[in-house]
Parts: structure tokens; sequence; C-alpha cells
């Protein structure tokens, strides 16, 4: 931020000696400067990848160039051949994270401030949260059936773990000075939980959230790839049944986007909810 | 925005002590003290005097062993509304602004948010913060977050304040500064003020009387009455004879 400002400063002195044209060259060149500095590892490995798969230095049917991955993709999505799996996939994932949320959040809240509750639920919590979901699922395939609910419930069951940990950690970590202030002020407790407690806890809830999405699409996908017809982690699979390679590449590239996109969601909503935290204001 | 008068504060025969590793550590023995209606006392002693403990009992942060202390006349039972506290640190809330944080002590007294922050602004104005009313607390330099403190106590207006060590974490000048500060928020608005420091100087200039709490067993706590004129004068030869007289109670003059 302070060196934002200083450029800024040191631009607009140079513009009082009538260099206009200069000045907006520099000023792009300064912006093509910036993304190829934060892109262009990316865009050089995006470029490697087209060159190797084109010329033949790898095997292009196992590495695809990148324009037919994204001939696949445009036909997948704008052809509506994807689109369906996209849907079954967003549903899943969807209601397992927000079942998760439901669940998670107002037990963190409480685990966090009852140290009895929090006592005993500690050590059941700590087993299921060791056990690997990925683990648990074919008992959830004998409990539930092989149908949607098994899907939903083992990527809710993952997903649960980071957001309760991080509401629990959350509540736990608010300064206890805090507390006391508010206390001297007589507040009493449901107002020192509304005022302090919560919105202390945001930016631990935060973090709970986003590692939870993560780990929601990383389930969805494992658990598509056993006894699923449909959905985003099927059509990976599928595809490299069939050897339609650009598909399969075209699949990872829409997980990817799913990823980058709730990724992105959540850090706005925590900007406009914790604009009080954000440095950049 | 003067508070009715009150907050005369009678202390008898208060007892505290901690257990300190299975050992009986008394802090307090048996004090008496009247504090008068208005009046400024300030509270010195060696660490572990039990000065801040003392102050956390009056805030109702403590409850006492034994004996009781009462504020005009009534006994207390914990926090209450005729009381607020300045902490060392300013303890401001991070997600509030400056406005949000001072007008924070009424509003959970009930009163109504858009009435707290008229009478936050009054007293954010009466600590030099106008202009930064909308700012939140990551912003402010150590000296203005302490402000906003001091400006959140005096928004309930309290009958008495308590202040325990409030400027101690803060540079020199600025503590300078804030001490003139204090000592013309306490002539403006008619309160009785109760406040520890570790500074003998601070004492002599804010106080028309010092406590010191005695260290030692079987000790016995002192009043100096600070008869000085207001505003007062650092240099001046009876203020340093003042701080002299502190400075060979704790022996080290």
């Amino acid at each position: 931020m302070t060196l934002q400002h200083i450029e800024r400063t040191v631009g607009v002195g140079r513009r009082e000696g009538n260099a206009l044209p200069m000045d907006s060259l520099r000023l792009a060149g300064r912006a093509s400067g910036r993304i190829l500095s934060r892109y262009g590892v990316l865009l050089g490995f995006l470029a490697l990848w087209q060159v190797a798969a084109s010329r033949g230095w790898v095997n292009a049917a196992v590495l695809p160039p990148i324009d037919a991955i994204i001939v696949a993709l445009w036909k997948g999505v704008a052809g509506g051949s994807l689109l369906g799996d996209i849907a079954i996939s967003l549903q899943r994932a969807g209601l397992a994270f927000v079942a998760a949320v439901v669940v998670a959040i107002p037990l963190g809240l409480v685990m966090g401030q009852a140290r009895a509750v929090e006592m005993a639920l500690d050590p059941i919590l700590q087993l299921f949260r060791q056990t690997s979901a990925l683990a648990l699922y074919p008992v959830f395939i004998l409990l539930l059936g092989l149908g949607e609910a098994s899907k939903v419930f083992v990527i809710f069951w993952a997903t649960l773990f980071p957001l309760l940990l991080n509401t629990i950690s959350g509540v736990k970590e608010v300064d206890p000075k805090l507390l006391e202030m508010a206390r001297v002020y007589g507040a009493r407790q449901l107002t020192i939980f509304r005022r302090v407690v919560l919105p202390g806890a945001v930016p631990s809830i935060f973090v709970g959230l986003r590692l939870g999405a993560t780990t929601a699409l990383l389930l969805l996908i494992a658990s598509e790839m056993i006894g699923a017809n449909k959905g985003i982690g099927f059509q990976v699979m599928n595809a490299q049944y069939n050897f339609q390679i650009p598909l399969m590449f075209a699949a990872i590239v829409i997980l990817a986007a799913l990823g980058l996109i709730a990724n992105q969601a959540l850090v706005i909503l925590q900007r406009r909810l914790c604009r009080w935290s954000n440095p950049a204001g | 925005m003067a508070t009715p008068s009150g907050g005369a504060v009678t202390i008898r025969d208060l007892s505290k002590s901690f257990s300190l590793g299975g050992r009986k550590l008394a802090v307090l023995r048996s004090l008496n003290l009247d504090i008068r209606s208005g009046e400024c006392l300030v509270i010195v002693g060696a660490s572990g005097s039990g000065k801040t403990t003392l102050l956390r009992i009056l805030a109702g942060l403590e409850r006492a062993d034994d004996g009781g202390v009462a504020i005009d006349g009534r006994e207390i039972e914990g926090v209450g509304e005729e009381r607020a506290v300045i902490f060392q640190e300013p303890r401001l809330l991070p997600w509030l602004t400056v406005l949000g944080n001072v007008a924070f002590g009424l509003e959970v007294r009930g009163i109504a948010k858009a009435e707290a922050e008229k009478r936050a602004r009054f007293y954010i104005a009466l600590v030099g913060l106008a202009e930064f009313a909308d700012a939140y607390p990551r912003q402010l330099s150590g000296g203005m977050a302490q402000r906003v403190g001091i400006a959140r106590a005096l928004t309930v207006q309290p009958e008495i304040l308590l202040l325990d060590e409030p400027l101690g974490a803060l540079d020199a000048m600025t503590k300078i500064s804030m001490q003139e500060e204090l000592a013309r928020i306490w002539s403006e608005e008619n309160v009785t003020m109760v406040m520890v420091t570790h500074d003998l100087e601070e004492a002599v200039y804010l106080a028309d009387r010092v406590l010191i709490l005695p260290k030692e067993k079987g000790g016995a706590a002192r009043l100096i009455d600070v008869d000085l004129p207001r505003p007062r004068d650092r240099s001046e030869s009876r203020f340093v004879r003042y701080r002299e007289e502190l400075l060979r109670e704790f022996g080290l003059h």
C-alpha cells in the first residue's frame, strides 16, 4: 500500500512537466509489468504445455494441447453436454456444505463457550477427525446406499471438521480482556456473546469456511468416482476410460474453476464482513 | 454535561489474599479508607502491594475475602452503573469504529443507538478525536486509542472513574500530554477519580491525595495530601518536594 502510494505521488509530480503521453505509456508499461510478474509463471507453464504437446515432445494423446482442451470445454459447456454434470455436482457439494455450516457453526459456538461441552465432545471429535472420510465412505455406502445420500453425507462429514474446529478456536481466542471490558459496562452473557464473542470469531470462522469449501470439492470428486453416473468427478473418470483425454482435462478445468470461484466468493464476503481487519480498508 | 454529585467510597477492613503455589499471599490487609466525592485519589505502591487488586475490587471485578466497599452508603456487589473503568490497554473492539466503541458502553446498558452515538460524539470531541469518529482502532496510535477508551468510560457518565495505570504503556511525551488531558477532564466532569499508577510524578500532578500501599507485612497504608494549586507546574519547588517525599516513602531518596 505504501509503495503504491509513493508511486502515485511521484506520477503526479511528473505530470506538471508536460509529459502526458510519456506518462500514460509508462503507466501502461507498469500495468503490464504487474500482470507479468503476477501471472508470468502461469502463462509460461501454459505456453510450454501447448508447445510440448503440439510439437510432439510429449505424447499428445495423453497430454493434449491446450487448444484441444479449450475446444472440448467449449463443446461441453456451450453445447450443454457437461451442464447436467456441473448441476448435479454443485447440488451435492452445495447441499453438503450448507448442512455442514448449519451444524458446525452453532455447535462450534457452543463448544467454544461451554468448557464442559467441549471437554465431553473433544475425544470423539478427535477420533472422527483423524479417521479419513474416504476410509469411511464404504461404511456410509453400506448405511445409506450407493445413491445421493451417501455422497452428500461423506462430503458433509469431511467438511464438518475444519468448520467446527475453526469456529471453536475462533470463540476461544477472543481476547478475555475484551470480555472483561464488556462485563465492566454491565453487558449480560447474551450481549457479550452477540457483541464481542461472535464478531471476534468471524475471521476464524471464515478460515473454516474456505478450508471447508476446498474439502467439499475434494470429497465431491472422490465420491463421484465411485458408483456415480453423473457429475464432474464421474466425467473425469469416464472420459479417461473412454480415452476422451481432452474431455477429461476439460472436466478437470471445470473443477479447478469451481474451486477458484468458491474461494473468491468467500474472500469477497469476508472483506465485506470484516472490513475492520482488512489492511487495504 | 456534569454528572450528579455522589461517588463517595467507603472501604472498611478490606482484606484480600491469593494462593500462590499452595502458599497464601496477603495483598490487602484490613484496609480502611474514605474516598471523598469528586476527589482525585491516586494509589501508588511497589509491585505486589495490591494496588491493582484494590482497584479491581472497587470495580467489582474481584471479591474481597473480608470487609467491604460501599458507594454513597450502599454496599457494592459486582460491577455497577455508577462506575466505569479505564484499563492499561485501550481494550477497543477492533470491528467497531471509534464512534461505535465509545457508544458501546451506553448501548449495552440499553440506550438506543441514536442517543448513544449522540452522547458518544460529545465525548469523542472532548478527548480531541472528532475527526477520527469513523476510524477503526487499528488506524489509531497508542495515545489515540487510549483516548477512545477514556471517552468510552466518560460517555456512561459514571460517578466514579477507576483508572488502572491508564498511561503506563504510552511513551513519555504522549504520557505528559495525556496527564494534562486527564487533569482537565477531571476538573470539567465532576467525577470521583481513583487511579493506580507507578509513576510518582504522575501521582503528584493529578492527585488530591496519594494513597501509598505498604509492601511488607504489618506496614500501614499512608495518605499524603497534595496541597498544590491547579493547573500544576512540574518544575515548581513544592511540586518537586512532594515528589521527593513520595520517593522517600519507597526508600529511593
